[in-house]
């Protein structure tokens, strides 16, 4: 009887610990830096299975013409307000260079006159946003993976850096500035492009004109609007955060596959 | 037991124990029981960065919902409501707007019911797949064990003149009575446990998995398939809103059911697999 006694209240007291736990101390556990690695462990897991399933070339659907969204939400930022960004933009462009620099063999600049006579792809596909929401547009542009032929890279580059003219939250030392990466894998993915068209229509500045990533495998995110400069890194550890992205650097994952 | 029925000395009715759950079934259990915490909530807090659902391929502000938790501001007093195919329902105070800190707040599901409490969609997603690795993982371990052992024949695959509507129509209304099976009866599951739990086993808790994948625009790429089965992300988003609202329904019946039918009994038997039952008298 006493053994049953004693397991009641055991079981009372892991009952009610137990749920303790749960309603007020998730937050605490939420903030604890051990806790946060352990499950940040999962996006290792979750990536390294992602790119087992696809292997490197699986392509993300591609759909028809009817099945594009009647409105793509603008997300993010909608018009860059900084100097520079306002005066190209007022030139439609004209001015603006795409600088591909860093851990390339070439380093070059690109107008988008040159960025449009090269081979172009298009596609139209689903994008999905972060918060759960999705749109599905056609996106006109350069893949990536020629750009990089062009500059060629150093033995040692691993990611793509793509840099943003848009400053999502104002800073004094610009770490407010969007920007983004992906590895090798995803940069040499034939549906990685660089678009300056969407809907058969030039970019909008909402959409990130003049030119933007699609990286179709992965969310959001990581569809890097207003790109300004490309540049080839072997680690993240001299960039902002050193996450390798703007909201990588507020806590989300760098592999968005999900 | 044979030894104990030759015993005449015996007296009846009498308490014996029994190995109710084997120890696979009884960790996995709470494995889950804590998985499925921390998923639910955590899914929740994800649902309230776009408290929205759509059927298709796509769906985003401005298309048309098949179900929005939302808040108006009128005048400076914020209402919440959800709406369900056309009907909207006021739901301030629970859903669409809740206190945080004492203020009236919009937000789709209130604090209490999030992980973490605050909105924070990068965490909620952290909790959600550390958890889902550990969900799927043990799943795994469960239905493998489960197969191997034959723990799904002997226990939980219904017999054929159980299914008969007279005896499933019996089990119903002993249930509604709260006449649970009593001696011998008591040894296995009845049917409405074995189809209740099967259901849950084989049918609610993949389509999670499956669901929750289906909105991965990664494996998405890797297995196409899993978007027409659904219809699209956004229809799998849907339905795995749907299946967890579902597997939240039979939460609340398991528990009651473990409540009336003998609760010590049952915790005990699910934690040290130890089960009680009435022996009336010698097996004849």
């Amino acid at each position: 009887m006493s053994k049953l006694f004693t397991r009641r209240r055991f079981l009372i007291g892991g009952t009610l610990g137990a749920s303790a736990l749960t309603l007020s101390g998730c937050d605490l556990l939420d903030q604890n830096a051990n806790v946060a690695n352990v499950l940040r462990s999962a996006e290792d897991l979750t990536m390294k299975a992602q790119r087992l399933l696809q292997g490197r070339d699986a392509l993300a659907r591609e759909f028809d013409e009817k099945d594009i969204s009647p409105s793509f939400r603008v997300n993010g930022t909608s018009a860059p307000d900084g100097d520079e960004y306002v005066e190209l933009a007022e030139g439609n462009f004209s001015a603006w260079r795409l600088k591909i620099d860093g851990l390339v063999e070439r380093p070059r600049e690109f107008s988008l006159a040159d960025l449009k006579a090269l081979p172009a792809r298009t596609q139209i596909t689903r994008h999905d946003c972060v918060e759960g929401w999705s749109a599905i547009g056609k996106w006109t542009g350069v893949p990536l993976a020629s750009l990089l032929q062009l500059t060629g890279l150093k033995p040692t580059a691993r990611y793509v850096v793509l840099h943003c003219a848009d400053e999502l939250e104002k800073t004094l030392d610009g770490s407010g500035r969007y920007y983004e990466s992906i590895d090798l894998v995803d940069a040499f993915h034939p549906q990685t492009i660089l678009a300056y068209q969407m809907n058969g229509q030039d970019l909008s500045v909402g959409h990130g004109a003049p030119l933007r990533l699609r990286v179709e495998r992965q969310l959001g995110y990581k569809q890097a609007k207003y790109i300004m400069r490309i540049e080839l890194v072997d680690s993240f550890s001299g960039l902002w955060g050193g996450n390798g992205g703007y909201w990588e650097d507020r806590g989300y994952e760098w592999y968005a596959g999900i | 037991m044979s030894a104990n029925a030759s015993n005449d000395n015996v007296q009846y009715p009498r308490t014996i124990f029994i190995r109710r759950h084997s120890v696979v079934t009884r960790l996995t259990h709470w494995l889950n029981v804590l998985c499925l915490s921390f998923l639910l909530l955590s899914g929740l807090q994800i649902f309230n960065a776009h408290p929205e659902l759509y059927w298709g391929h796509y769906g985003a502000n401005g298309d048309p919902a098949v179900l929005t938790i939302g808040s108006d501001d009128d005048a400076g007093l914020p209402s919440g409501f959800l709406r369900v195919a056309g009907l909207q329902i006021p739901t301030t105070g629970v859903l669409g707007v809740s206190n945080v800190d004492g203020e009236p707040t919009a937000r789709a599901f209130p604090s209490w019911a999030t992980i973490p409490s605050f909105q924070d969609l990068a965490a909620g997603r952290r909790w959600h797949f550390f958890f889902a690795w550990l969900f799927v993982i043990n799943g795994i371990l469960y239905l493998g064990f489960s197969l191997l052992s034959g723990h799904f024949r002997r226990d939980l695959a219904p017999k054929l003149h159980e299914l008969s509507p007279r005896h499933l129509g019996r089990e119903v209304l002993d249930h509604a009575r709260l006449r649970f099976p009593e001696g011998e009866e008591a040894r296995h599951y009845n049917a409405l446990q074995k189809l209740t739990y099967l259901a849950v086993i084989v049918v609610l808790l993949p389509l999670m998995v499956l669901t929750g994948l289906t909105m991965s625009p990664g494996v998405d790429a890797a297995l196409p398939s899993l978007v027409d089965i659904f219809g699209g992300r956004q229809s799998a988003r849907t339905i795995h809103f749907i299946t967890a609202s579902a597997l939240v329904i039979f939460v609340i019946v398991h528990v009651a059911m473990v409540i009336l039918s003998g609760p010590w009994n049952n915790i005990r038997s699910m934690i040290t697999g130890r089960y009680a039952i009435q022996e009336k008298g010698p097996k004849s």
